[in-house]
């Protein structure tokens, strides 16, 4: 913000922060600094150097950033103001603006073909673009408020204090029903089904802090006793603050429909693409293994064994080598990915013929995914994607 | 791609114990791409001993060879016990499959009085063709036929090192190299009949030498080995007798061509002046092109395309319109063509029932049902890639 900007444009673009970490906390300064001096300067015709100021700037930066309170309580100001702004340009509710919204209006607005999903514009919320910092631990006079504070890793070891006061507590309460003798056995294992525990780097950054393997190991230990033994529910609630649900299967796999043909034979039909070719392939399900390429036998067609074992790959996967019959379209590409395109489509039409475990095993060998390589683009400066031009000395 | 040299070796396989005149006629008749995997392997270029070996081996199946109806033959695999474990495949084995065995009905059921009917055998490239008229010549020589078999009509239009032009007509030109290993091939196979056929005419073949009228064809054939330069003309010499003199009836000839396409396409080999040489221009296929042609009786023709070392013709060729040309076709056109197609179910169990017999196959899926799946799938049973396939396991 070297010069100041008026009008929305400026304030919306300000927000955007292109991934990474950026400093803008460095460049206001240095700007600023700059140009005070020259103002400075201007006014009694002395021109100061700002490279001094600058370059310590800089070194201080390197070390950490660090970000005021205030500075991000303004960045979050500057940040709902500009969220407005684009739900006004979008012509939609400031009020019902939610993140979709904002991730779709950018994408839109500022379309990028870049492939790194985090190289491309975003626009969000300040907390998840600057990292958690952590305010000063002492007063003004100098002791520190936590009183682990000398320990180095103070929240780390509070939360195990905490976790195994937790467990005292628990087992004072056994101890006490079993001396009454209305001790019951209950063991719960439904908990543990479709979640799993936080990993190291998401307890570092809960703890804005950093952890050892073995401090991570060990508190995972703790949790889990803490876990066996019965506990009630505000203990339940303490651990689940540290468990993250997991879905059981990432993606559904769409299925085909049957569809009949005039003698009643039941087929289905799916496309496939690889690299550059397209294929259409048509299973039907009663068949003696033959399997047509456009018109053509496929062994005339793939003479190469490598295509052929590639067409074979989803049957002998489902055990079902000489029961289906195939006929099937593909252009583009080479014989490599022909193959390719093909078998995909193949696997994706058998899926209506097969049981939904069946359909799992074929998503987890890969069947049933679109293979994403394509051909890498030729950079300039370089003689091929990556090889560069021969190097001389002189 | 066999040689000429490999056919023709195994040629020799199947006559030789004929010409021997065992008891137990055996039918030694050859897998020829293993023995010539085995023959470039084991025993090189030995004739001598792979007539030994084929000696050794007998089993007399020829009963019931002849015995069997056509139609309702099993697809059996005629074949001849080991007696040398230690020499992987030292036995020669055919699979016997329908189109042989229509071929062979219809041979024995032929009239010698008509002329000869040209049989062409087509087909999907490594279906069998050259196998099956393989299968024939050894039938034919176990009745004592004359054989007449080019292994390959290919290898005399590509690749030539010496061309020279004709003594005989001076528009044509010879092929001495090619023309005296065909000799020698033909020398070692009819050896009975080169003294009992007798030439009817004088020839001259240059100042000093020439051959009466009266003498045994082995004289015309000996006169082609040891004069290269005269060994095409030798060959003509050759053809043209047999055709005049199988229709007296004295004995039978079987003219069978293997890969006959090439007559009548184009060539690679290029004159002096860099000009091509069309196929009418080389003194053997011109005379062979005559030996096809059925003005003749007292035998049969038996022909076999081949895409595989054809010139200039896409691979997916194999009828006999497209291989042929037009020419071609209408050169040997009253034929009878006969299908030769991939392997059916039972016919591919018993080739991998007896590789796994012969421990060929040493992969240890390949005993079990989905191993044999496998195999079918990525061969689609076709016998030229199922045996590439095996060889690998």
């Amino acid at each position: 913000m070297a010069a100041p900007c008026v009008f929305w444009g400026a304030a919306v673009s300000h927000r955007l922060f292109l991934g990474g970490r950026i400093s803008l906390a460095l460049r206001q300064g240095v700007w600023k600094a700059a140009a005070a001096e020259l103002q400075v300067g201007t006014g009694i015709l002395r021109l100061r150097h700002t490279t001094g100021v600058t370059a310590k700037k800089n070194v201080a930066a390197l070390r950490r950033e660090t970000y005021t309170v205030d500075f991000i309580k303004k960045q979050i100001e500057e940040f709902n103001i500009g969220k407005r702004h684009l739900a006004n340009m979008m012509g939609e509710d400031p009020e019902t603006f939610t993140q979709e919204d904002i991730d779709r209006a950018i994408a839109y607005l500022f379309p990028s073909g870049l492939f790194e999903k985090q190289a491309r514009p975003i626009m969000k919320h300040p907390e998840q673009i600057f990292p958690k910092q952590r305010a000063i631990q002492w007063g003004e006079d100098g002791r520190p408020f936590h009183f682990l504070f000398y320990t180095g890793k103070q929240s780390y070891y509070s939360l195990m204090h905490e976790a195994y006061g937790k467990l005292l507590d628990v087992e004072k309460r056994q101890n006490q029903l079993q001396a009454k003798g209305l001790f019951s056995e209950k063991t719960k294992t439904k908990d543990l089904i479709g979640s799993r525990w936080l990993i190291k780097e998401e307890l570092e950054e809960m703890l804005v802090e950093k952890l050892s393997d073995q401090d991570y190991a060990q508190f995972i230990r703790l949790l889990e006793r803490l876990l066996t033994v019965e506990c009630s529910a505000e203990e339940e609630e303490f651990v689940q603050r540290f468990r993250r649900s997991v879905t059981v299967q990432s993606r559904k796999q769409l299925i085909e429909p049957l569809q009949y043909d005039g003698q009643g034979m039941a087929f289905s039909t799916s496309e496939g693409k690889r690299k550059s070719a397209k294929a259409e392939a048509v299973v039907y399900e009663h068949g003696s293994g033959r399997i047509k390429v456009n018109g053509i036998d496929y062994l005339l067609y793939f003479p190469v064994t490598q295509d052929r074992e590639q067409l074979m790959f989803p049957f002998h996967f489902l055990d079902r080598l000489g029961k289906h019959d195939v006929t099937c379209t593909v252009s583009g590409g080479g014989r490599s990915s022909q193959a390719g395109a093909i078998r995909l489509a193949m696997a994706k039409a058998l899926c209506s013929f097969v049981t939904e475990e069946e359909v799992e095993w074929m998503r987890q060998a890969g069947l049933l995914t679109a293979d994403p390589r394509v051909r890498e683009r030729k950079k300039p400066g370089q003689e091929g994607a990556r090889r560069k031009f021969t190097w001389k000395k002189r | 791609m066999l040689t000429e040299w490999q056919l023709s070796v195994l040629v020799l396989l199947y006559i030789s114990p004929i010409c021997n005149e065992d008891e137990n006629l055996s039918i030694a008749a050859a897998m020829l791409t293993r023995t010539s995997r085995l023959v470039s392997g084991a025993r090189r270029l030995d004739p001598g001993r792979l007539l030994h070996a084929g000696s050794q081996a007998p089993q007399s199946l020829a009963a019931p060879l002849d015995n069997q109806a056509p139609d309702d033959s099993p697809r059996a695999v005629s074949r001849t016990s080991e007696k040398d474990p230690v020499k992987t495949f030292s036995e020669a084995c055919l699979m016997v499959r329908k189109p042989a065995l229509e071929l062979l009905h219809y041979l024995k059921n032929t009239n010698f009085a008509h002329p000869a009917v040209r049989y062409v055998l087509y087909g999907e490239k490594g279906t069998g063709k050259t196998l099956s008229l393989c299968h024939v010549i050894h039938f034919c020589a176990k009745q004592d036929w004359l054989i007449l078999h080019v292994p390959d009509a290919h290898l005399w239009v590509k690749s030539c090192r010496s061309l020279l032009p004709s003594t005989y007509n001076k528009q044509r030109l010879d092929q001495p190299a090619e023309a005296s290993i065909w000799l020698k091939n033909f020398k070692t196979t009819n050896e009975r009949f080169l003294s009992q056929i007798k030439v009817q005419e004088k020839y001259v073949w240059n100042k000093r030498e020439s051959t009466e009228k009266g003498s045994p064809l082995g004289e015309v054939v000996e006169q082609g080995i040891m004069r290269v330069k005269n060994a095409t003309d030798a060959v003509g010499v050759v053809l043209r007798e047999l055709k005049g003199q199988s229709s007296l009836g004295g004995f039978r000839l079987l003219v069978a061509v293997d890969g006959v396409n090439a007559l009548w396409g184009k060539t690679t080999l290029k004159r002096e002046d860099k000009s091509l040489v069309a196929p009418e221009e080389l003194a053997l296929v011109h005379n062979l092109r005559k030996m096809v042609k059925n003005d003749w009786h007292g035998g049969t023709i038996v022909l076999t395309l081949s895409q595989t070392g054809s010139l200039f013709k896409p691979r997916k060729a194999y009828l006999p319109q497209e291989l042929l040309g037009k020419e071609g076709f209408d050169a040997l056109d009253p034929f009878i063509p006969i299908l030769v197609s991939n392997y059916s179910p039972k016919e591919f169990e018993s080739c991998i029932q007896y590789y796994l017999e012969n421990s060929w196959l040493q992969h240890e899926k390949a005993h079990t049902e989905e191993g044999k799946k496998e195999l079918l799938f990525l061969s689609n049973a076709n016998p030229g890639q199922l045996e590439r396939l095996c060889a690998h396991l």
